[in-house]
Formats: structure tokens, C-alpha cells, sequence
């Protein structure tokens, strides 16, 4: 177990690696000197009450807010180190993020808020409606391609932000409380489909959730309490990940 | 193996609602029961006999026939019109909720915290009992179950029966965490006020 006290050096073979971060909003200390690792295809679940800097750690993590103090490693490379130009890149082009609601363009049907993230990347429209569809299919919501976010339902907006935070093929998916506003069945189709498809392409999967049910997808469980890891390992070996996969 | 909470399943009438498909045999009831089952401890022969006879007794079964259909000679049962009866009286039954607050967890964690207030003469240096450690580590099994639970219902061809189980013990390993973790925090909190004095 990692605690506060305890900052163990970046993790071998960990896709990202976070270590001692600390963060305050004003005069609130959300992280207080929290560190783990997440390794290539895990599925992480980052459970604890609220308040206990679930959200920070994870915009820590996918490059949105830099750390006051503390590293994040991805890669091989700090990215508080990094320019605000190729830090964008890799929040585009490496890494997907999943909210509990709201992310969707209210103004675009679902095809076009999937093909989005690739045409920012430079694909041609055709190809990035094509492959947007393919993404839709994936996730079961194909047949709502032309509807706008406000004529589908929770489950089914959920399902096409995750086929958008997943159609650049990124190394690693964010998802911060991904089922929180679903009712039990809705949030199993989005689960299951999330879990099915990283396991598929190997995506990291950073979760963030308060509830055990959601949690017990993952294939390991940190909890946070005080801004600090209270629970779980920091560093348990991406193996566990690999072995499921096969 | 989860095992289940207070409340045991009643065998002699989920043998008479598989009994209520036509007759059967004693091995085929256990077969359909552990498929319709599958997370329940499994039936044993001589309890699925036992129970056959008891119902035959109290005139809620009958004996059919034999059927040997090849092999060694087996005896079929049958559903009585009272068995029948009985069936459906005990399926419109409410059933008591949580009468008795009775679970192997509750009562550690509450002796944990008993022999903690009574100060260090009571266990040798060591082996005091400690709640907070219990329920983190509780916790980390209840979790642990919980992903074999979510794997076993997720898989792809998983049955209903498998859904259900898994769905219905995913529901019971939840309710037990939620109160762990509030518990963990009704111990801090209590922690910070003594130590504070």
C-alpha cells in the first residue's frame, strides 16, 4: 500500500505514473501527495467519498490541470514539462475522456460528434464518418446516428461519448463517473460496453466512481481519502490486465 | 462461494415448483436445480431424496411411476393438487424483511470496537482486534467477489440464471460495502473526537 508518507519511484513499465501530487483549489487542498500507476490495457477503478480528490487526480492525470506539485509520467515523458501545444496533442490524439453528462455538442447529431476528435486530427470527412459509424455499431447506438444529444436517452448519450472519447484509438480513456446520472440497467450496457471494447483494443481505463458495483469492472481498486491514496496498491503489476485479456 | 445472507432458501418448495413442470425424478431435480441456481451451494442427492419423501409424506407429492429408461430404476414424482396449493401460498407469502440484524460482519466489527473501548487489558499486545483494519480488509474481499460476480454476468452467452444470481449477490456484496465504508468513516470520526479531548 502507498500512502501520503510513502512516494515509491515511477513505476516500471506503468503507461502513465503519477508520484506526490499535490493540488489546491484557493485554500482546499484536493490532493495531498497522491501517487499510482497505470499500466497499458488496465482497467483502474479510483473509488472514495466525496471530496476525497477523485476528479483532480484524474485531470491531473490526462494533462487537463498541471499539479502544484508532483509528476505525471506518460510515456516516458513528465508532462509538466511539456508546451500547452503538446500537451493538447497528446489530450487529442493519446488520451479520451469520459464525463458523468454533458459532453456531447448539443448542436450535432451523434455521427458528428464521434467524427469530430478525427477530423481535428486531420482525417478526411468521409473516412471520418465512415469509421464514426463503425464506433456507433460498436457500441450499439448505430441506429441513433442521426439524432441530436437531446432526442436520446442518458444510457444512449453515454454509449456515443464513449465511442467519441475512443475513435482516435487512444492509449488510455478518463472516465469520471461515467454511470453516475443512469439507472442500474442503462449504466450496465455503458460499463460493459466500455470494459468489452478497451479490453479488445487494450486500453488503459482510469475510472472514476463512489459506487462498488461499477468499481468491481475494474481489474484493481485504489481509494482515495484526504487527497491521498488510502486503499488498494499504487503500483500492482499491469499483468493482471494482460492475463484477462487472453 | 457466496453463500448467501440470513435467510435460506426453502428446498422442499423449490422442489415443488420444478415439480410443478410435470413429473421428475430425484437426479434430474438436482441437475435443474443447480442450473436454475447457479451461484446456491449445490444440492446434495440425499438432501433432494429426504426432502422427496418429507413432501410425499405430507401428501404435497406423489409417487408416479418408475422410469428406467435404460439404466437402473428410478422413481418419478409428481405435485399433488395440495402441493399445488402450498406452492402458491408460499410464493404470495411476503417475506419478513430483515427481521434480525444478524450477520457474521456486523458482529466483528461491533466486538472490535467493544474490546477497543475497554483499553489494552483485555488481548495481549498484538492481537487486539482492530475495526478500522477489519473493514478495509473485509472490503477488499467483498470487492474482489464482486469482480468475479461482474465477470460471470458480463461474459458473453451468460444465462439468465447466471444474471440474476450474480445480480441479485452483486445487490447483498454492495449493501454490505456501502455500510463498511460508512462505518470506516462513523470510526474516524469518532477516532478524531476522542483523541481531540
Amino acid at each position: 500500500m502507498s500512502t501520503r508518507d510513502e512516494q515509491p519511484l515511477p513505476g516500471a513499465g506503468a503507461l502513465i505514473s503519477a508520484r506526490g501530487l499535490r493540488k489546491s483549489y484557493g485554500r482546499t487542498e484536493a490532493l495531498r501527495g497522491a501517487s499510482l500507476d497505470l499500466h497499458e490495457g488496465e482497467i483502474l477503478a479510483v473509488t472514495g467519498a466525496s471530496g476525497s480528490g477523485k476528479s483532480t487526480l484524474l485531470h491531473c492525470l490526462s494533462g487537463i490541470v498541471r499539479p502544484d506539485e508532483g509528476t505525471v509520467t506518460y510515456g516516458g515523458e513528465e508532462l509538466g514539462g511539456l508546451p500547452e501545444g503538446r500537451l493538447s496533442e497528446l489530450r487529442r490524439r493519446d488520451f479520451g475522456v469520459v464525463f458523468q453528462f454533458g459532453q456531447l455538442i448539443p448542436e450535432l447529431t451523434a455521427l458528428d460528434n464521434v467524427a469530430l476528435p478525427l477530423l481535428l486530427a486531420g482525417t478526411r470527412r468521409g473516412e471520418a464518418n465512415e469509421r464514426a459509424g463503425e464506433w456507433l455499431e460498436r457500441f450499439g447506438v448505430r441506429g441513433q446516428a442521426d439524432l441530436r444529444p437531446g432526442g436520446m436517452s442518458g444510457g444512449q448519450s453515454q454509449r456515443v461519448a464513449l465511442a467519441r472519447a475512443l475513435v482516435t484509438g487512444p492509449r488510455a480513456v478518463f472516465a469520471d463517473e461515467p454511470t453516475g446520472a443512469l439507472d442500474t440497467l442503462a449504466g450496465e450496457q455503458v460499463m460493459t460496453a466500455l470494459v468489452h471494447t478497451a479490453r479488445e483494443s487494450a486500453t488503459a481505463v482510469l475510472l472514476i466512481t463512489h459506487d462498488a458495483q461499477v468499481a468491481a469492472y475494474a481489474d484493481r481498486e485504489v481509494g482515495l481519502r484526504d487527497g491521498a491514496v488510502h486503499s488498494g496498491s499504487a503500483q500492482a503489476a499491469g499483468q493482471e490486465a494482460v492475463r484477462r485479456e487472453g | 462461494m457466496y453463500s448467501g445472507y440470513s435467510r435460506r432458501m426453502s428446498t422442499r418448495h423449490v422442489l415443488l415448483g420444478l415439480l410443478a413442470a410435470g413429473p421428475t425424478h430425484g437426479y434430474d431435480l438436482k441437475q435443474q436445480h443447480d442450473a436454475r441456481f447457479p451461484q446456491a451451494r449445490p444440492l446434495a442427492y440425499g438432501q433432494v431424496y429426504t426432502t422427496l419423501q418429507r413432501l410425499v409424506r405430507d401428501g404435497l407429492a406423489a409417487v408416479e411411476g418408475t422410469d428406467s429408461d435404460g439404466g437402473p430404476e428410478r422413481t418419478l414424482y409428481r405435485s399433488t393438487d395440495e402441493g399445488s396449493g402450498e406452492l402458491a401460498r408460499w410464493a404470495e407469502e411476503i417475506t419478513a424483511p430483515a427481521p434480525f440484524v444478524t450477520n457474521e460482519i456486523f458482529a466483528k466489527v461491533v466486538v472490535s470496537i467493544l474490546v477497543a473501548a475497554a483499553g489494552t487489558r483485555t488481548a495481549p499486545e498484538g492481537r487486539k482486534p482492530d475495526a478500522a483494519a477489519h473493514l478495509r480488509a473485509q472490503r477488499a474481499a467483498h470487492m474482489e467477489r464482486m469482480r468475479e460476480l461482474t465477470a460471470l454476468k458480463t461474459a458473453p452467452g451468460a444465462d439468465l440464471s447466471t444474471v440474476l444470481s450474480a445480480d441479485y449477490a452483486l445487490a447483498h456484496l454492495d449493501a454490505d460495502v456501502r455500510w463498511m465504508t460508512t462505518t470506516s468513516a462513523r470510526i474516524d470520526t469518532l477516532t478524531a473526537e476522542v483523541n481531540a479531548i
